[in-house]
């Protein structure tokens, strides 16, 4: 296969992954560490390379508002935006699942106030877990790049109609730079055929838009957006093995076991992190000792099956958080020991939450969070929720 | 142009009747609103010049073209009264309901 690699930022990566989708209504508004994103978009319409219109919107909430009435009229859309602006959509990210347009996002993870802060965490994208938006988070630019082109296929499924939010860690990977594979246009368009849905709007095929519904039918709408969640499990699959024939790139699926075969303890994580937890998994496994990573890709729809599976054959799961649900524990952590629950064993857990405000999850302390897993099943230690490191001393 | 015509609407029985998501073709009225109604609308059809001002301006369409006369789909109409406000030869007659 021909190669035609450059080195570009996350955020090019995405934007490149956009044009080749050939969407042709892209609405957003700048924020770091998106605007990247967006700028080369508007710079792409401008010139032509990509034909699609660039919508300048005055906020987000209009972006997501724009993408949805483009979408109702059988335009494949994308929007991006992070933290705060991703926040003021939340109204319409509601909207737009209820109203099943598959409206493809990038959203570059980042902190929310206060106290503000442009760097990266998960608390924005975890904290929307329910408005039924599909959410993958990937690794780094060439991933990020891949799943927008396949968060197309994914979310304009005539089973799945449910938009997509592809995340991808602020900073960490949007301004950092990578070799990018960036795919043949003639091929991607094999891969990806124009958008065809059933509840196009058109003068030949009129449509109603039944706004609201009493309570006599709202339930029904609502299990089916919860049905074709499920469904997109399967269709996932079919998308990654697809891409993968086509393209030469695996992605796994809902999750990526890494050394995880005869591991003892595993830690689960979402996005970048995950390539510094490999470094320390190699290293530990050199030293002998039997560590895994389980790589989470997909949030929503969630990975019940494969969590399950992994906790079978393992003593213990530390998931690392870069999030807290505050008075609980890490949502990422709570969604695990969710699936953990519903197998017949006992595995010692604990949740690592870190990575907060951009802080760097380092490899010494990965090591660490490993070795605290091995000492919590050799001691039976008690399982608790543990902020991954304060700098200071605390009262605990 | 002439009024659309209404589809018979059946309930769902199987999740599968329902649309993906609330958009579906054109043309269902699945619930009447007759019940809104304290006044309905009494056409004098020798003073009517069907001049049609009332079947453009019923906010809900209800003024039916019916061989060259007037008619009302009394399951829509709430009973406004715009048709007679706007009638230019004040043909139409705002009548009160018998309960």
């Amino acid at each position: 296969m021909k190669s035609n690699k450059i080195f570009i930022s996350g955020d090019e990566a995405v934007a490149q992954g956009v044009r080749l989708s050939r969407p042709h209504v892209v609405a957003a508004y700048p924020i770091t560490p998106q605007t990247i994103t967006v700028e080369r978009l508007a710079e792409m319409a401008e010139s032509g390379e990509m034909e699609g219109e660039y919508m300048h919107v005055e906020s987000e909430h209009s972006a997501i508002s724009a993408t949805m009435g483009a979408s109702s009229v059988g335009a494949r859309t994308f929007t991006a935006s992070s933290s705060q602006g991703l926040l003021y959509m939340a109204e319409g990210l509601h909207y737009c699942s209820g109203g099943r347009w598959p409206v493809v996002m990038m959203n570059a993870n980042r902190s929310v106030a206060l106290p503000w802060s442009i760097y990266g965490d998960q608390r924005d994208s975890l904290s929307l877990l329910d408005c039924g938006w599909i959410q993958v988070y990937v690794e780094d630019a060439q991933e990020a790049l891949d799943m927008i082109i396949q968060a197309y296929k994914i979310a304009e499924h005539k089973d799945v109609l449910t938009p997509m939010m592809v995340n991808l860690d602020g900073f960490i990977l949007t301004h950092t730079y990578e070799l990018v594979d960036i795919p043949e246009q003639k091929m991607v368009d094999e891969f990806l055929p124009p958008f065809q849905t059933p509840n196009k709007m058109s003068f030949e095929e009129p449509k109603n838009l039944g706004f609201s519904s009493k309570p006599d039918d709202n339930t029904e709408f609502k299990y089916q957006q919860n049905e074709a969640m499920f469904k997109a499990i399967d269709v996932i699959r079919d998308v990654d093995q697809e891409f993968a024939e086509k393209f030469g790139r695996k992605y796994h699926d809902m999750v990526e076991e890494y050394r995880c075969e005869d591991a003892e303890v595993v830690l689960v994580a979402l996005g970048s992190v995950c390539g510094t937890i490999r470094v320390v998994v190699d290293k530990m496994r050199a030293e002998g000792k039997k560590v895994g990573l389980l790589k989470i890709r997909y949030m929503r729809p969630f990975p019940e099956t494969e969590v399950k599976d992994l906790a079978k054959r393992v003593n213990a799961i530390g998931v690392i958080d870069k999030d807290i649900s505050f008075g609980y524990e890490g949502t990422v952590y709570t969604n695990v020991n969710s699936a953990i629950s519903k197998i017949d064993k006992y595995v010692y857990k604990s949740n690592f939450v870190g990575g907060l405000g951009g802080r760097d999850i380092t490899k010494d302390e990965i090591e660490e969070m490993f070795n605290k897993l091995f000492s919590g099943v050799e001691n039976k230690s008690e399982e608790k929720v543990e902020f991954f490191s304060l700098n200071v001393e605390s009262n605990d | 142009m002439d009024r659309p015509k209404k589809t018979e609407f059946t309930f769902p029985t199987h999740i599968n009747d329902y649309p993906t998501g609330p958009q579906y073709a054109a043309g269902y009225l699945p619930e009447t609103n007759a019940g809104w109604r304290s006044v309905r609308p009494v056409v004098d059809h020798d003073a009517c010049v069907y001049c049609l001002r009332c079947y453009l301006l019923c906010p809900d369409g209800t003024v039916v073209k019916d061989n060259g006369k007037i008619t009302f789909d009394m399951d829509y109409c709430k009973g406004c009264g715009v048709c007679a406000y706007e009638c230019p030869k004040d043909a139409i007659k705002m009548v009160k309901e018998q309960v």
